[in-house]
Protein backbone atom coordinates (compact mmCIF):
# COMPACT_ATOMS: atom_id res chain seq x y z
CA UNK A 1 0.00 0.00 0.00
CA UNK A 2 1.39 3.96 -0.84
CA UNK A 3 2.14 6.05 1.29
CA UNK A 4 -0.97 7.98 -0.06
CA UNK A 5 -3.56 5.85 -1.80
CA UNK A 6 -6.16 7.64 -4.13
CA UNK A 7 -9.31 7.19 -4.14
CA UNK A 8 -9.24 4.98 -7.18
CA UNK A 9 -6.88 2.61 -5.71
CA UNK A 10 -9.17 2.52 -3.06
CA UNK A 11 -11.92 1.86 -4.77
CA UNK A 12 -10.94 -0.75 -7.57
CA UNK A 13 -7.83 -2.39 -6.67
CA UNK A 14 -10.16 -4.65 -4.00
CA UNK A 15 -12.29 -5.80 -6.39
CA UNK A 16 -10.16 -8.29 -8.12
CA UNK A 17 -6.18 -7.26 -7.14
CA UNK A 18 -6.94 -7.24 -3.79
CA UNK A 19 -9.79 -8.85 -3.20
CA UNK A 20 -11.06 -9.77 0.77
CA UNK A 21 -12.26 -12.90 -0.07
CA UNK A 22 -10.18 -14.15 -2.61
CA UNK A 23 -6.61 -12.96 -1.86
CA UNK A 24 -7.08 -11.82 1.64
CA UNK A 25 -9.69 -14.71 2.40
CA UNK A 26 -11.51 -13.01 4.77
CA UNK A 27 -14.86 -13.15 5.89
CA UNK A 28 -15.60 -16.48 4.34
CA UNK A 29 -18.37 -17.36 6.99
CA UNK A 30 -20.88 -15.06 5.96
CA UNK A 31 -20.04 -15.34 2.28
CA UNK A 32 -21.11 -19.67 3.00
CA UNK A 33 -24.63 -18.68 5.37
CA UNK A 34 -25.96 -15.79 2.93
CA UNK A 35 -24.85 -16.80 -1.31
CA UNK A 36 -27.54 -19.01 -0.99
CA UNK A 37 -30.22 -16.90 -2.72
CA UNK A 38 -29.24 -13.45 -4.73
CA UNK A 39 -32.24 -11.69 -2.64
CA UNK A 40 -30.41 -12.13 0.51
CA UNK A 41 -26.57 -11.58 -0.69
CA UNK A 42 -27.88 -8.16 -2.41
CA UNK A 43 -29.25 -6.78 0.90
CA UNK A 44 -26.49 -8.44 3.14
CA UNK A 45 -23.98 -6.57 0.48
CA UNK A 46 -25.77 -3.25 0.91
CA UNK A 47 -25.25 -3.86 4.99
CA UNK A 48 -22.02 -4.85 4.60
CA UNK A 49 -20.70 -1.54 2.35
CA UNK A 50 -22.36 0.91 4.75
CA UNK A 51 -21.56 -0.60 7.27
CA UNK A 52 -17.77 -0.98 6.40
CA UNK A 53 -17.66 2.43 4.92
CA UNK A 54 -19.40 4.20 7.82
CA UNK A 55 -16.83 2.59 10.27
CA UNK A 56 -14.01 3.54 8.69
CA UNK A 57 -15.72 7.00 8.48
CA UNK A 58 -15.76 6.74 12.17
CA UNK A 59 -13.37 5.46 13.09
CA UNK A 60 -10.67 7.33 11.01
CA UNK A 61 -12.74 10.57 12.72
CA UNK A 62 -11.59 9.61 16.02
CA UNK A 63 -8.16 8.27 15.02
CA UNK A 64 -5.98 10.60 16.84
CA UNK A 65 -7.82 10.80 20.07
CA UNK A 66 -8.44 7.09 20.23
CA UNK A 67 -5.85 5.36 22.66
CA UNK A 68 -3.68 2.81 21.61
CA UNK A 69 -4.83 0.61 24.80
CA UNK A 70 -8.27 0.16 23.83
CA UNK A 71 -8.59 1.22 20.00
CA UNK A 72 -9.80 -2.33 19.36
CA UNK A 73 -13.05 -1.82 21.67
CA UNK A 74 -13.30 1.66 20.55
CA UNK A 75 -13.45 -0.06 17.07
CA UNK A 76 -16.03 -2.58 18.18
CA UNK A 77 -18.32 -0.23 19.80
CA UNK A 78 -18.55 1.92 16.68
CA UNK A 79 -19.18 -1.76 14.27
CA UNK A 80 -21.74 -2.89 16.58
CA UNK A 81 -23.31 0.30 16.95
CA UNK A 82 -23.42 0.35 13.04
CA UNK A 83 -24.76 -3.15 12.36
CA UNK A 84 -27.50 -2.70 15.21
CA UNK A 85 -28.87 0.50 13.06
CA UNK A 86 -28.83 -1.38 10.18
CA UNK A 87 -30.27 -4.48 11.78
CA UNK A 88 -33.37 -2.46 13.39
CA UNK A 89 -33.38 -0.36 9.95
CA UNK A 90 -34.01 -4.13 7.97
CA UNK A 91 -36.44 -5.03 10.22
CA UNK A 92 -38.47 -2.53 9.68
CA UNK A 93 -38.11 -2.09 6.09
CA UNK A 94 -37.65 -5.52 4.84
CA UNK A 95 -38.73 -7.91 7.53
CA UNK A 96 -39.13 -11.11 5.35
CA UNK A 97 -35.31 -10.66 4.12
CA UNK A 98 -34.11 -9.71 7.13
CA UNK A 99 -36.01 -12.75 9.05
CA UNK A 100 -34.47 -15.20 6.59
CA UNK A 101 -31.04 -13.28 7.08
CA UNK A 102 -31.36 -14.02 10.78
CA UNK A 103 -28.23 -13.63 13.06
CA UNK A 104 -26.67 -13.13 9.93
CA UNK A 105 -26.87 -9.54 9.80
CA UNK A 106 -25.74 -9.22 13.90
CA UNK A 107 -22.76 -11.08 13.00
CA UNK A 108 -21.25 -8.74 10.27
CA UNK A 109 -20.14 -7.37 13.74
CA UNK A 110 -17.18 -10.42 13.72
CA UNK A 111 -16.74 -9.91 10.37
CA UNK A 112 -13.28 -9.87 10.00
CA UNK A 113 -13.24 -7.45 6.81
CA UNK A 114 -14.63 -4.72 8.70
CA UNK A 115 -12.37 -4.00 11.69
CA UNK A 116 -9.70 -5.97 9.40
CA UNK A 117 -10.17 -1.90 7.82
CA UNK A 118 -10.50 -0.18 10.46
CA UNK A 119 -7.64 -1.52 12.48
CA UNK A 120 -5.58 -1.10 9.06
CA UNK A 121 -6.73 1.67 7.17
CA UNK A 122 -9.13 3.75 8.77
CA UNK A 123 -6.63 3.96 12.12
CA UNK A 124 -3.69 5.70 10.18
CA UNK A 125 -5.62 7.47 6.96
CA UNK A 126 -8.17 10.75 6.96
CA UNK A 127 -11.76 10.08 7.31
CA UNK A 128 -12.97 10.52 3.04
CA UNK A 129 -10.21 7.96 1.97
CA UNK A 130 -11.13 5.81 4.66
CA UNK A 131 -14.96 5.70 4.03
CA UNK A 132 -14.18 5.42 0.23
CA UNK A 133 -11.45 2.27 1.27
CA UNK A 134 -14.55 0.89 3.12
CA UNK A 135 -16.61 0.59 0.29
CA UNK A 136 -14.38 -0.49 -2.17
CA UNK A 137 -13.39 -3.24 0.23
CA UNK A 138 -17.15 -4.38 0.79
CA UNK A 139 -17.85 -3.87 -2.57
CA UNK A 140 -15.19 -6.47 -3.08
CA UNK A 141 -16.75 -9.07 -0.78
CA UNK A 142 -19.73 -8.12 -2.89
CA UNK A 143 -18.62 -8.64 -6.13
CA UNK A 144 -17.64 -12.47 -4.80
CA UNK A 145 -20.65 -13.03 -3.09
CA UNK A 146 -22.73 -12.21 -6.34
CA UNK A 147 -20.75 -13.64 -8.53
CA UNK A 148 -21.36 -17.21 -5.91
CA UNK A 149 -25.31 -16.25 -5.71
CA UNK A 150 -25.20 -16.51 -9.33
CA UNK A 151 -24.08 -19.96 -9.31
CA UNK A 152 -25.99 -21.47 -6.02
CA UNK A 153 -29.37 -19.85 -6.60
CA UNK A 154 -29.89 -20.97 -10.15
CA UNK A 155 -28.62 -24.47 -9.70
CA UNK A 156 -29.66 -25.11 -6.14
CA UNK A 157 -33.20 -24.08 -6.68
CA UNK A 158 -33.97 -23.46 -10.31
CA UNK A 159 -34.78 -19.54 -9.51
CA UNK A 160 -32.95 -16.31 -9.40
CA UNK A 161 -33.95 -13.66 -7.21
CA UNK A 162 -36.95 -16.16 -6.50
CA UNK A 163 -38.13 -16.14 -10.22
CA UNK A 164 -38.12 -19.09 -11.79
CA UNK A 165 -35.60 -19.43 -14.74
CA UNK A 166 -34.81 -22.96 -14.76
CA UNK A 167 -37.99 -25.11 -14.04
CA UNK A 168 -37.62 -27.65 -11.58
CA UNK A 169 -39.13 -31.21 -11.64
CA UNK A 170 -41.42 -30.81 -8.44
CA UNK A 171 -43.25 -27.84 -10.17
CA UNK A 172 -43.80 -29.93 -13.69
CA UNK A 173 -40.33 -28.38 -15.01
CA UNK A 174 -37.12 -30.73 -16.45
CA UNK A 175 -34.28 -29.50 -13.97
CA UNK A 176 -33.38 -31.35 -10.98
CA UNK A 177 -32.10 -29.28 -8.66
CA UNK A 178 -28.49 -29.66 -7.18
CA UNK A 179 -29.76 -29.91 -3.88
CA UNK A 180 -25.90 -29.77 -2.65
CA UNK A 181 -25.68 -26.21 -3.91
CA UNK A 182 -28.35 -24.90 -1.28
CA UNK A 183 -25.76 -26.26 1.78
CA UNK A 184 -22.75 -24.18 3.00
CA UNK A 185 -20.04 -26.27 1.85
CA UNK A 186 -20.97 -25.63 -1.93
CA UNK A 187 -20.05 -22.37 -1.24
CA UNK A 188 -16.73 -23.40 0.01
CA UNK A 189 -16.08 -24.94 -3.47
CA UNK A 190 -17.32 -22.05 -5.66
CA UNK A 191 -15.15 -19.83 -3.81
CA UNK A 192 -12.40 -22.17 -3.61
CA UNK A 193 -12.58 -22.10 -7.59
CA UNK A 194 -12.66 -18.78 -7.92
CA UNK A 195 -9.60 -18.24 -6.17
CA UNK A 196 -8.06 -20.83 -8.12
CA UNK A 197 -9.48 -19.58 -11.17
CA UNK A 198 -7.72 -15.81 -10.24
CA UNK A 199 -4.83 -16.96 -8.97
CA UNK A 200 -4.02 -18.45 -12.35
CA UNK A 201 -4.81 -15.46 -14.22
CA UNK A 202 -2.90 -13.09 -11.83
CA UNK A 203 0.15 -15.05 -10.78
CA UNK A 204 1.36 -12.35 -8.62
CA UNK A 205 -1.45 -13.17 -5.89
CA UNK A 206 -0.39 -16.64 -5.57
CA UNK A 207 1.08 -16.53 -2.29
CA UNK A 208 5.06 -17.69 -1.92
CA UNK A 209 5.09 -20.95 1.14
CA UNK A 210 5.39 -20.16 4.30
CA UNK A 211 7.04 -23.07 5.47
CA UNK A 212 8.96 -26.32 4.19
CA UNK A 213 7.76 -29.87 4.23
CA UNK A 214 10.65 -32.23 5.03
CA UNK A 215 11.04 -34.55 2.89
CA UNK A 216 9.60 -38.11 3.24
CA UNK A 217 11.28 -40.02 6.13
CA UNK A 218 12.47 -43.70 5.41
CA UNK A 219 10.29 -45.88 7.68
CA UNK A 220 13.62 -46.55 9.95
CA UNK A 221 13.52 -43.40 10.44
CA UNK A 222 10.21 -43.22 12.11
CA UNK A 223 11.94 -44.59 15.28
CA UNK B 1 -0.48 23.89 26.05
CA UNK B 2 1.37 20.73 27.23
CA UNK B 3 1.12 18.42 24.31
CA UNK B 4 -1.99 16.02 23.90
CA UNK B 5 -0.91 12.36 25.34
CA UNK B 6 -3.79 10.10 23.44
CA UNK B 7 -2.66 7.24 25.44
CA UNK B 8 -2.84 9.32 28.95
CA UNK B 9 -5.42 7.54 31.44
CA UNK B 10 -7.40 10.57 31.38
CA UNK B 11 -7.82 10.47 27.86
CA UNK B 12 -8.12 6.70 27.93
CA UNK B 13 -11.37 6.77 30.33
CA UNK B 14 -12.86 9.68 28.52
CA UNK B 15 -12.84 8.65 24.91
CA UNK B 16 -14.05 4.98 26.38
CA UNK B 17 -17.18 7.05 27.65
CA UNK B 18 -17.48 9.17 24.76
CA UNK B 19 -17.58 6.30 22.66
CA UNK B 20 -20.03 4.39 24.55
CA UNK B 21 -22.37 7.07 24.88
CA UNK B 22 -22.61 8.61 21.51
CA UNK B 23 -23.13 5.28 20.13
CA UNK B 24 -25.48 4.29 22.86
CA UNK B 25 -27.89 7.85 21.26
CA UNK B 26 -27.72 6.41 18.09
CA UNK B 27 -28.74 2.71 18.69
CA UNK B 28 -31.43 3.68 21.30
CA UNK B 29 -32.58 6.34 18.62
CA UNK B 30 -32.48 3.48 15.91
CA UNK B 31 -34.75 1.61 18.17
CA UNK B 32 -36.76 3.94 19.41
CA UNK B 33 -37.89 5.19 16.17
CA UNK B 34 -38.22 2.25 14.52
CA UNK B 35 -40.43 0.52 17.29
CA UNK B 36 -43.68 0.93 16.08
CA UNK B 37 -42.96 -0.12 12.37
CA UNK B 38 -40.91 -3.47 13.97
CA UNK B 39 -44.32 -4.47 15.78
CA UNK B 40 -46.36 -4.10 12.71
CA UNK B 41 -44.08 -6.23 10.60
CA UNK B 42 -43.94 -9.25 13.60
CA UNK B 43 -47.91 -8.94 13.81
CA UNK B 44 -48.55 -8.81 9.96
CA UNK B 45 -46.07 -11.37 9.57
CA UNK B 46 -47.96 -13.76 12.14
CA UNK B 47 -51.05 -13.43 10.36
CA UNK B 48 -49.68 -13.80 7.44
CA UNK B 49 -49.03 -17.00 8.38
CA UNK B 50 -52.44 -18.23 10.24
CA UNK B 51 -54.03 -17.23 6.80
CA UNK B 52 -52.02 -18.99 4.42
CA UNK B 53 -52.23 -22.34 6.95
CA UNK B 54 -55.79 -21.75 6.38
CA UNK B 55 -55.27 -21.32 2.66
CA UNK B 56 -56.89 -17.92 2.63
CA UNK B 57 -53.85 -16.21 0.49
CA UNK B 58 -52.57 -17.68 -2.70
CA UNK B 59 -49.08 -18.55 -2.60
CA UNK B 60 -46.13 -16.23 -3.62
CA UNK B 61 -48.93 -13.57 -3.02
CA UNK B 62 -49.95 -11.38 0.13
CA UNK B 63 -53.76 -10.33 -0.99
CA UNK B 64 -56.28 -12.41 -1.65
CA UNK B 65 -58.04 -13.62 -4.72
CA UNK B 66 -60.41 -11.01 -3.88
CA UNK B 67 -57.78 -8.37 -3.92
CA UNK B 68 -58.25 -7.85 0.37
CA UNK B 69 -55.00 -7.61 2.13
CA UNK B 70 -53.56 -9.38 5.40
CA UNK B 71 -55.17 -6.99 7.79
CA UNK B 72 -58.56 -7.10 5.93
CA UNK B 73 -59.10 -10.45 5.93
CA UNK B 74 -57.76 -11.26 9.42
CA UNK B 75 -61.11 -8.84 10.58
CA UNK B 76 -62.89 -11.84 9.95
CA UNK B 77 -60.99 -13.90 12.90
CA UNK B 78 -61.42 -13.68 16.11
CA UNK B 79 -58.63 -14.85 18.63
CA UNK B 80 -59.58 -16.68 21.69
CA UNK B 81 -57.29 -17.79 24.84
CA UNK B 82 -58.47 -21.71 25.81
CA UNK B 83 -57.44 -23.56 28.49
CA UNK B 84 -55.38 -26.42 26.66
CA UNK B 85 -56.86 -28.92 29.55
CA UNK B 86 -60.51 -28.17 29.72
CA UNK B 87 -61.06 -27.07 26.14
CA UNK B 88 -63.12 -23.99 27.37
CA UNK B 89 -62.51 -20.54 26.17
CA UNK B 90 -61.10 -17.80 29.01
CA UNK B 91 -62.88 -15.07 27.76
CA UNK B 92 -61.28 -12.44 30.13
CA UNK B 93 -57.45 -13.52 29.30
CA UNK B 94 -55.56 -10.85 28.67
CA UNK B 95 -53.79 -12.38 25.67
CA UNK B 96 -52.01 -8.92 23.93
CA UNK B 97 -48.26 -10.27 23.95
CA UNK B 98 -48.50 -13.51 25.23
CA UNK B 99 -46.24 -16.07 24.17
CA UNK B 100 -47.59 -19.63 24.08
CA UNK B 101 -43.84 -20.92 23.62
CA UNK B 102 -42.18 -18.84 26.65
CA UNK B 103 -45.28 -19.93 29.12
CA UNK B 104 -44.43 -23.73 28.02
CA UNK B 105 -40.58 -22.88 29.54
CA UNK B 106 -42.28 -21.39 32.92
CA UNK B 107 -43.10 -24.41 35.27
CA UNK B 108 -46.24 -22.44 36.43
CA UNK B 109 -47.90 -21.89 33.20
CA UNK B 110 -47.09 -24.92 31.66
CA UNK B 111 -47.18 -29.02 32.40
CA UNK B 112 -44.53 -31.52 32.03
CA UNK B 113 -44.85 -33.73 29.38
CA UNK B 114 -43.82 -37.11 30.07
CA UNK B 115 -41.59 -39.19 28.05
CA UNK B 116 -44.56 -41.25 26.48
CA UNK B 117 -46.49 -37.96 25.98
CA UNK B 118 -43.87 -36.31 24.48
CA UNK B 119 -44.15 -37.38 21.07
CA UNK B 120 -43.05 -34.14 19.57
CA UNK B 121 -40.07 -33.70 22.02
CA UNK B 122 -41.19 -29.92 23.39
CA UNK B 123 -40.81 -31.41 27.17
CA UNK B 124 -43.87 -28.65 28.62
CA UNK B 125 -46.52 -28.01 27.43
CA UNK B 126 -48.47 -24.18 27.61
CA UNK B 127 -51.47 -24.07 30.05
CA UNK B 128 -53.22 -21.62 27.69
CA UNK B 129 -53.15 -21.21 24.36
CA UNK B 130 -54.39 -18.64 21.57
CA UNK B 131 -56.78 -20.22 18.67
CA UNK B 132 -58.28 -18.71 15.45
CA UNK B 133 -61.94 -18.68 14.48
CA UNK B 134 -63.44 -17.49 11.33
CA UNK B 135 -67.13 -17.69 12.05
CA UNK B 136 -70.10 -16.66 9.53
CA UNK B 137 -72.15 -13.93 9.47
CA UNK B 138 -74.63 -16.02 11.56
CA UNK B 139 -71.64 -16.95 13.93
CA UNK B 140 -71.54 -20.82 13.18
CA UNK B 141 -67.85 -21.99 13.08
CA UNK B 142 -66.26 -21.57 9.29
CA UNK B 143 -62.29 -22.91 10.30
CA UNK B 144 -60.46 -23.24 13.50
CA UNK B 145 -56.59 -22.49 13.01
CA UNK B 146 -54.56 -24.09 16.09
CA UNK B 147 -50.91 -23.42 16.77
CA UNK B 148 -48.79 -26.34 16.34
CA UNK B 149 -44.97 -27.20 16.69
CA UNK B 150 -42.71 -30.09 16.93
CA UNK B 151 -39.24 -31.47 16.67
CA UNK B 152 -38.06 -32.63 13.14
CA UNK B 153 -34.73 -33.55 11.97
CA UNK B 154 -32.92 -29.87 12.93
CA UNK B 155 -34.93 -28.27 14.98
CA UNK B 156 -38.91 -27.22 16.53
CA UNK B 157 -41.20 -26.74 13.15
CA UNK B 158 -43.46 -23.52 14.66
CA UNK B 159 -46.68 -23.61 12.05
CA UNK B 160 -50.42 -23.43 12.38
CA UNK B 161 -52.93 -26.01 11.46
CA UNK B 162 -56.53 -25.07 9.76
CA UNK B 163 -59.17 -26.98 10.50
CA UNK B 164 -62.83 -27.11 8.58
CA UNK B 165 -65.83 -25.88 10.05
CA UNK B 166 -66.90 -29.83 10.67
CA UNK B 167 -63.49 -29.85 12.94
CA UNK B 168 -62.35 -33.22 11.49
CA UNK B 169 -61.81 -32.28 8.00
CA UNK B 170 -57.73 -30.40 7.40
CA UNK B 171 -58.08 -27.31 5.52
CA UNK B 172 -54.36 -26.66 5.73
CA UNK B 173 -51.05 -26.86 7.60
CA UNK B 174 -48.02 -24.57 6.91
CA UNK B 175 -44.91 -23.55 8.99
CA UNK B 176 -43.64 -20.16 9.77
CA UNK B 177 -40.13 -21.53 10.84
CA UNK B 178 -38.26 -24.51 10.78
CA UNK B 179 -34.83 -25.47 10.39
CA UNK B 180 -34.97 -28.27 7.90
CA UNK B 181 -32.76 -29.34 5.06
CA UNK B 182 -33.26 -27.07 2.08
CA UNK B 183 -34.58 -29.49 -0.82
CA UNK B 184 -35.49 -32.37 1.45
CA UNK B 185 -36.84 -31.47 4.62
CA UNK B 186 -37.61 -28.07 3.69
CA UNK B 187 -39.88 -29.48 1.36
CA UNK B 188 -42.66 -28.96 4.25
CA UNK B 189 -42.57 -24.88 2.49
CA UNK B 190 -43.44 -26.77 -0.75
CA UNK B 191 -46.84 -25.64 -2.11
CA UNK B 192 -47.55 -28.57 -3.52
CA UNK B 193 -46.63 -30.91 -0.89
CA UNK B 194 -48.91 -28.81 1.47
CA UNK B 195 -52.22 -28.96 -1.19
CA UNK B 196 -51.92 -32.67 -0.31
CA UNK B 197 -53.10 -31.96 3.62
CA UNK B 198 -56.02 -30.33 2.53
CA UNK B 199 -59.23 -32.79 2.74
CA UNK B 200 -56.90 -34.94 5.03
CA UNK B 201 -59.46 -35.99 7.62
CA UNK B 202 -57.75 -36.11 11.47
CA UNK B 203 -59.55 -38.05 13.55
CA UNK B 204 -60.87 -41.69 13.14
CA UNK B 205 -63.93 -43.67 14.25
CA UNK B 206 -63.39 -43.38 17.73
CA UNK B 207 -62.52 -39.75 18.14
CA UNK B 208 -58.34 -40.49 18.19
CA UNK B 209 -55.97 -38.65 16.18
CA UNK B 210 -55.05 -40.94 13.17
CA UNK B 211 -53.05 -38.65 10.60
CA UNK B 212 -50.53 -40.76 9.06
CA UNK B 213 -47.94 -39.52 6.38
CA UNK B 214 -46.82 -42.92 4.26
CA UNK B 215 -44.43 -43.86 1.85
CA UNK B 216 -47.09 -45.49 -0.66
CA UNK B 217 -51.06 -44.21 -0.58
CA UNK B 218 -53.50 -46.90 0.49
CA UNK B 219 -55.69 -47.35 -2.62
CA UNK B 220 -58.43 -44.26 -2.81
CA UNK B 221 -61.27 -46.44 -2.00
CA UNK B 222 -59.99 -48.02 1.33
CA UNK B 223 -61.13 -46.48 4.34
CA UNK B 224 -57.52 -45.91 5.51
CA UNK B 225 -56.79 -43.41 2.29
CA UNK B 226 -58.49 -40.31 3.79
CA UNK B 227 -55.73 -40.04 6.83
CA UNK B 228 -52.90 -40.64 4.74
CA UNK B 229 -50.37 -37.73 3.45
CA UNK B 230 -47.27 -38.70 1.20
CA UNK B 231 -44.35 -38.62 3.23
CA UNK B 232 -41.58 -36.14 2.00
CA UNK B 233 -38.98 -38.27 0.27
CA UNK B 234 -35.38 -38.09 1.71
CA UNK B 235 -37.02 -36.75 4.81
CA UNK B 236 -37.97 -39.45 6.99
CA UNK B 237 -37.07 -37.22 10.17
CA UNK B 238 -39.12 -34.11 9.19
CA UNK B 239 -42.01 -36.58 7.84
CA UNK B 240 -42.34 -38.16 11.37
CA UNK B 241 -41.91 -34.86 13.52
CA UNK B 242 -44.75 -33.51 11.00
CA UNK B 243 -47.10 -36.38 11.36
CA UNK B 244 -46.86 -36.24 15.26
CA UNK B 245 -47.08 -32.53 15.80
CA UNK B 246 -50.44 -32.55 13.93
CA UNK B 247 -51.76 -35.97 16.46
CA UNK B 248 -50.49 -34.41 18.98
CA UNK B 249 -51.95 -30.77 18.43
CA UNK B 250 -55.22 -32.40 18.01
CA UNK B 251 -54.87 -35.05 20.13
CA UNK B 252 -55.82 -34.96 24.48
CA UNK B 253 -53.08 -33.03 25.18
CA UNK B 254 -53.25 -30.48 22.67
CA UNK B 255 -56.43 -28.97 21.41
CA UNK B 256 -58.42 -31.86 21.67
CA UNK B 257 -60.45 -31.21 24.27
CA UNK B 258 -61.47 -27.91 22.46
CA UNK B 259 -62.31 -29.54 19.25
CA UNK B 260 -64.37 -32.20 21.13
CA UNK B 261 -66.53 -29.26 23.18
CA UNK B 262 -66.89 -27.42 19.96
CA UNK B 263 -68.25 -31.07 18.36
CA UNK B 264 -70.55 -31.71 20.82
CA UNK B 265 -73.48 -28.84 20.45
CA UNK B 266 -73.91 -27.19 23.82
Amino acid sequence: MSATPTAKEVLVEPLINNNPITLQVLGICSALAVSISMSKTLVMCAAVIFVTGMSNWAVSLIRNYIPLSIRIIVQMVVIASLVIVVDQVLKAVAYDISKSLSVFVGLIITNCIVMGRAEAFAMSNPPWISFLDGVGTAMGYSLLLIAVALIREPLGAGTLMGYPILPVVANGGWYVPNGMLLLSPSAFFIIAGIIWAVRSWKKNQVEAPTYQIAANIQYKGAM
Amino acid sequence: MASFNKDSLGNTIFVAVAVCLVCSVFVAMANVTLKPTHALNKELDQKENILRAAGLLPPGSDVAADGRGIQEIFQDFTVKAVNLDTGEYLDDFDMRGYDAVRMSKSPDNSRALSEDEDTVTIRRRENIGLVYLKEGADGTLEKLVIPVRGYGLWGTLFGYLAIDSDLTTVSGLGFYEHKETPGLGGEVDNPIWKDKWHGVQLFNDSGAPAVKLVKTRSPADSPAAVYEVDALSGATFTTRGVQNLVNFWTGELGYGPLINRLKTPS
